[in-house]
């Protein structure tokens, strides 16, 4: 049986057709559409490394079926930067040593930018701590990444309201 | 994993008669089902994908002051939802304290309270587990068990429920409208997951094709709304499942206890409602000697099932913190660590 949908990832509508259910929705970006940004960590739900936005949502791609997905919105790392601007978090994410090794970076940017959408942290830190708990990170850059989120807030909070 | 044939059905009816089929399972977000085929613990011949069901999605705070919610609202927008929050604090702090926020997001209402055991054994198909396939077994008894159950079990399954949810909401009596295909039932929640006796494959009340399509709170359930709490002990600061848990919600007027809620996780197959800990509350002034009698009498039949004598006095110490927070009064705003006991004691969290 061919199941056949379609979405829009990025703003581009892409019509999908696979034979094969099982194929999850960070499968479908990395091996078929070729948006190897998304990282695959776990494939469990334990690690945030293939969060995405879906439906202006922020989840796990790996616990995901994408034939779930026909008509739905999907943002993904490579989406968020305007043209050669990156997104106010990326540059937080440069600016406080967010990252080392860069694994799980995709994973936190999608996340962090679907946490300051959500609107709940503000620049507290033990909310942004708790808000990003669903993103693990190997080299342990946890403190940069708390102050990037910190600083992307409080960029956004002073009018840098690009697309975030 | 194995294959599966996928359908969306249109209607509730075209849904339970998909879901009756031999082999068939229903989807909701697939946060714990894809995980169980993931690991091919769990291999059904059929997913019957309910996320797009009509009129399962409502949060509906009732005008006797009840509450029906549908099977499909997801935990964090359930948790988020400002008068729910208000009504029943204990269940958005029990929301707020599970998984992760990514996880939250996609989870519905009614996949949490569905959700299957962590014990590892029951997700590794080369273990023996008798919960998985019936009559196999239980590698938990001389394995890994520290975090198994201290109530409840039997020697043919030691396994703890899960959700955070099903804690808080069994503390308010809260009950189920399901459909399935012999019609509409309401069940208390309290009756949906079975204790494992000697058969601890069959998991919950539902039979086959029965679908939960809403939960409802009854009126009584905000009576507790100002001294509601839901804490929480994980091995890390958090995401990461209970080894116990606690909802308190108290009545308090002039110092004396009129209305008592208790329930405890990650102790029992079951979120284990405490009453008779509830009936000795109810009547005495609310402090130290009713909540210290209280707590011994919700462990009063605990027993170790492996490497967890430990979990025993961990619970008991838990419900005493649980009830003099409750006591102390809800929060105004659930804590930056929702079910922390070291959210509101001045101690930071992380180091
Ligand atoms: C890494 C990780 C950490 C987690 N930590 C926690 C935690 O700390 N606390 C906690 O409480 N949970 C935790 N969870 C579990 C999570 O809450 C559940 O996976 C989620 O709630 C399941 O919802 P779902 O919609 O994805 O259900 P699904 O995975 O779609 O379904 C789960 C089960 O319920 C059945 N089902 C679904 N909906 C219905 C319905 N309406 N009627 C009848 N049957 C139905 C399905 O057939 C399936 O068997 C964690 C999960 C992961 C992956
Ligand atoms: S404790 Fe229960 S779930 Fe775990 S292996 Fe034993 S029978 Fe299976
Ligand atoms: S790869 Fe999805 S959470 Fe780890
Ligand atoms: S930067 Fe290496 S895993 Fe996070």
């Amino acid at each position: 049986m061919t199941y056949s949908f379609s979405l829009t990832v990025n703003g581009a509508t892409r019509a999908v057709e696979i034979e094969d259910p099982r194929v999850t929705l960070l499968d479908l970006l990395r091996e078929r559409l070729a948006l190897t940004g998304t990282k695959k960590g776990c494939d469990r739900g334990q690690c945030g490394a293939c969060t995405v936005l879906v439906d202006g949502r922020r989840v796990n791609a790996c616990l995901i079926l994408a034939v779930t997905l026909d008509g739905a919105e999907i943002e993904t790392i490579e989406g968020v930067a305007d043209g050669n601007r990156p997104h106010p978090v990326q540059e937080a994410f440069i600016a406080h040593d967010g990252f080392q090794c860069g694994f799980c970076t995709p994973g936190q940017i999608m996340s962090a930018i679907g946490l300051l959408r959500e609107g709940e942290t503000g620049e507290d830190r033990e909310r942004i701590r708790e808000g990003m708990s669903g993103n693990l990170c190997r080299c342990a850059a946890y403190a940069g990444i708390t102050e990037a989120v910190a600083a992307a807030q409080r960029a956004l909070a002073a009018g840098d309201r690009r697309r975030a | 994993m194995n294959l599966f044939e996928y359908i969306r059905p249109a209607s509730l009816d075209e849904a339970v008669a998909a879901g009756s089929e031999p082999g068939a399972a229903y989807l909701a977000a697939g946060t714990n089902l894809l995980d169980l085929m993931k690991t091919g613990a769990a291999r059904p011949a059929r997913l019957v994908d309910v996320t797009r069901l009509p009129g399962l999605d409502r949060i509906e705070l009732l005008a006797d002051g009840g509450a029906r919610i549908g099977a499909m609202v997801r935990n964090a927008e359930l948790a988020r939802d400002r008068g729910f929050a208000r009504s029943y604090p204990a269940v958005a702090e029990a929301l707020l304290s599970g998984a992760s926020p990514q996880i939250r997001n996609a989870a519905t209402l009614g996949g949490n309270l569905m959700q299957r055991t962590r014990c590892a054994y029951f997700f590794d198909p080369a273990s023996n587990c008798g919960r998985r396939d019936p009559g196999a077994g239980c590698d938990a008894r001389a394995g890994l068990n520290h975090a198994h159950a201290i109530l409840g079990w039997s020697d043919a399954c030691l396994a703890t429920h899960p959700s955070d949810l099903c804690v808080a909401l069994v503390a308010l009596d809260a009950s189920l409208e399901i459909v399935g295909p012999a019609g509409r039932r309401v069940i208390p929640l309290e009756e949906l997951h079975r204790l494992p006796g000697d058969a601890p494959s069959r998991e919950t009340a539902l039979e086959a094709g029965e679908l939960i399509v809403a939960l409802r709170l009854p009126p009584e359930a905000a009576a507790v709304r100002a001294h509601s709490r839901y804490l929480k002990l994980r091995e890390r600061t958090s995401f990461a499942f209970a080894l116990v848990s606690a909802a308190a919600g108290l009545e308090i007027a002039d110092g004396r206890i009129r209305r008592a809620r208790l329930a405890l996780g990650g102790v029992a197959a079951k979120p284990w409602r405490a009453r008779a800990a509830e009936e000795a509350l109810e009547g005495a002034l609310a402090g130290p000697l009713a909540f210290a009698e209280a707590a011994a009498l919700a462990l009063a039949d605990a027993r170790p099932s492996g490497d967890n004598a430990y979990k025993i006095e961990l619970a008991r110490r838990l419900v005493l913190r649980a009830l003099e927070r409750a006591a102390a009064g809800t929060p105004e705003r659930i804590p930056a660590l929702p079910a922390s006991v070291l959210a509101d004691t001045g101690a930071t969290a992380h180091a």
